[in-house]
């Protein structure tokens, strides 16, 4: 019992603790060794492409997939020895929806909530309430089956705080939803921060991350690339404003503007400049006789951070 | 409200709590393969085939519908288990993913497995039990002792079951399901004794019954009815029905937990 993580008993707030963690799929590395400390209370991040080891590591969190090698405390406990202990304390979305479609939503709720240990009674009561907070209260005697992708990713993180879980793990929350159903989700899960419930998520949506996480790391290829505040990351990694040019295809190549920015990213279809200044840079554009066929200036976001930190794009 | 860990037992019970919820809703849906299809087989071949065989030595003295139900019940138990254990559970890993929900909650693989084998052998039960009835009102029932092979068919439903559903735990694709059901059920079937006695049929042909355990379990569904079982034959019957239901809960354990811990 050397490692002080594994001590904490209500002492220290650091909720997960993660060093040198990997796993291995047979000879692919899909998580190739990060450190990650999440404290109680925090909206923790992991941003990152498609097939970064997002998913593997909360798996990992989640105690559902054991580690290939490196050290990972969960709540102070070891998923290895504890897991189930761990799991009776955290609540889990997964990428994927896996609702039992054909019972109703309540019944969703309570059949979950049962393997928790909870007494009909409980899960009866929790079951209303859940049906409240994640405005499903109209469809509460509905078959799953049915409902909009929306309406059933509510229910699964409905689901998740079945148990009034200390952490909360949501593995790509919003992916596949469209742009209402995902501000109606933020909205509830930013409810759940305030309420004081520790989150961590993972995304490829740079507007998702930087709406909800108090701090992140980006992950590519299976590592951590960076890792503080969404405000921090962009004013480590980029400038205060990008000025985004687009020219005829074929007709861009960056060279004829690469000396009026800090730097200069040439992508498919733009070509980015970063600049601390977006306006002046377009003055500067326009004097040399450079006519793209549109511009825009705009401030630096996380999708510049990952950038700047890969040389590829988020989402492709 | 405390949530705690469940030991596996109760995981078990509560997983079994959960299928009933679902079989509540979802019950119409197998009435006609579990109740209404050994009915018809049992009216086709014990009442209609049946009137035309004369009872003698070959059905041990009894007309044939009365010779032929305990066999009926061993083979509905196995037929009734074949759904219940290739598309159900696969459709848990692989469709509806349930399994994957079940075991983010404290409950583990081997617990969702075990939960899993428990509703399967109650649904076993109170199928064949149903199907008793309906067999004593047709007239096929003539001895108390029948109720017996309620539990005896349900022990070679199971036997059949666990190996099959660790089977199962291993498919990405549900296309053996169909071959088993095929290739595996309907020999049995018809082959083991059911029908008509294994002496019946060439002798190289008999080892191959002897491995089914839809054979021990007519053995000893029809020993008991008609007071012909012995006692070490029985254990024996038995003995071999519980080996396979402890190779498959093995076998089970350690693909539930390769599919759902990775």
């Amino acid at each position: 019992m050397s490692d002080p993580a594994a001590n904490v008993t209500n002492v220290t707030p650091t909720l997960v603790h993660a060093k040198g963690l990997t796993k291995h799929f047979g000879s692919f590395e899909a998580v190739r060794g990060i450190d990650v400390e999440v404290s109680k209370g925090e909206a923790f991040g992991f941003l990152g492409p498609n097939g970064a080891g997002k998913s593997s590591t909360m798996r990992m969190v989640s105690c559902v997939s054991p580690r290939t090698g490196g050290e990972l405390r969960v709540l102070g406990m070891d998923p290895e020895t504890d897991g189930p202990k761990i799991r009776a304390r955290i609540g889990v979305v997964p990428q994927q929806d896996n609702l039992d479609t054909e019972l109703t939503v309540r019944q969703n709720l309570q059949v979950y909530g049962r393997y928790f240990g909870l007494s009909r009674s409980a899960v009866r009561a929790k079951a209303t309430e859940l049906m409240e907070f994640a405005q499903l209260t109209e469809r509460a005697d509905a078959e799953v089956e049915p409902l909009s992708g929306g309406m059933k990713r509510r229910l699964t993180i409905a689901r998740s705080l079945v148990n009034d879980p200390d952490l909360l793990l949501l593995d790509e929350p919003t992916t596949g939803l469209d742009p209402q159903a995902r501000h109606l989700l933020w909205d509830r899960l930013f409810r759940l921060k305030q309420s004081g419930v520790t989150l961590i998520i993972t995304t490829h949506y740079m507007d998702e991350a930087e709406q909800l996480c108090d701090r992140l790391v980006v992950m590519d290829g299976g590592r951590i690339a960076a890792e503080g505040s969404p405000s921090e990351l962009i004013r480590r990694y980029s400038t205060k404003e990008v000025l985004e040019l687009r020219f005829p295809p074929g007709e861009q190549s960056g060279d004829e503007v690469r000396d009026l920015a800090e730097r200069v990213e040439v992508l498919p279809d733009r070509v980015l400049l970063y600049t601390a200044d977006g306006d002046a840079a377009l003055a500067a554009v326009h004097a040399r006789g450079v006519r793209p066929v549109s511009s825009l200036v705009r401030r630096s976001t996380l999708e510049d951070v990952f950038l700047r930190l890969t040389g590829r794009t988020l989402v492709d | 409200m405390s949530t705690h860990v469940v030991g596996p037992w109760r995981a078990a019970l509560i997983a079994v709590e959960n299928h009933w919820t679902w079989y509540r809703r979802n019950w119409r849906a197998t009435v006609i393969s579990n109740f209404l299809q050994p009915v018809l087989f049992l009216l086709a071949m014990g009442v209609g085939f049946g009137s035309q065989v004369r009872e003698g030595a070959a059905t041990g003295g009894h007309p044939y519908l009365v010779y032929l139900a305990p066999a009926l019940l061993v083979i509905t138990a196995v037929q009734n288990a074949v759904f219940e254990s290739t598309w159900v559970v696969f459709s848990a890993f692989k469709w509806q993913r349930t399994y994957l929900a079940v075991v983010s909650t404290p409950v583990t693989p081997a617990q969702v497995l075990y939960g899993q084998l428990l509703w399967i052998a109650l649904r076993l039960a109170a199928g064949i039990t149903v199907f008793l009835a309906i067999a004593f009102a047709l007239g096929a029932i003539t001895s108390p002792w029948a109720v017996l092979a309620v539990p005896f068919a349900t022990l070679a439903g199971m036997a059949f079951s666990a190996p099959v559903v660790a089977f199962a735990a291993t498919r990405e694709k549900p296309d053996a399901f169909n071959a088993i059901f095929r290739f595996l059920v309907m020999p049995m079937t018809l082959f083991t004794g059911g029908f008509f006695p294994l002496s019946q049929l060439p002798g190289w042909l008999h080892p191959l019954a002897w491995l089914t355990p839809v054979w021990h379990g007519i053995e000893l569904a029809r020993g008991a009815t008609f007071g012909t079982l012995g006692v070490l034959p029985a254990l024996g019957h038995v003995a071999y029905l519980s080996a396979l239901v402890a190779l498959g809960v093995v076998l089970g354990r350690r693909y539930f937990r390769r599919r759902l811990a990775v």
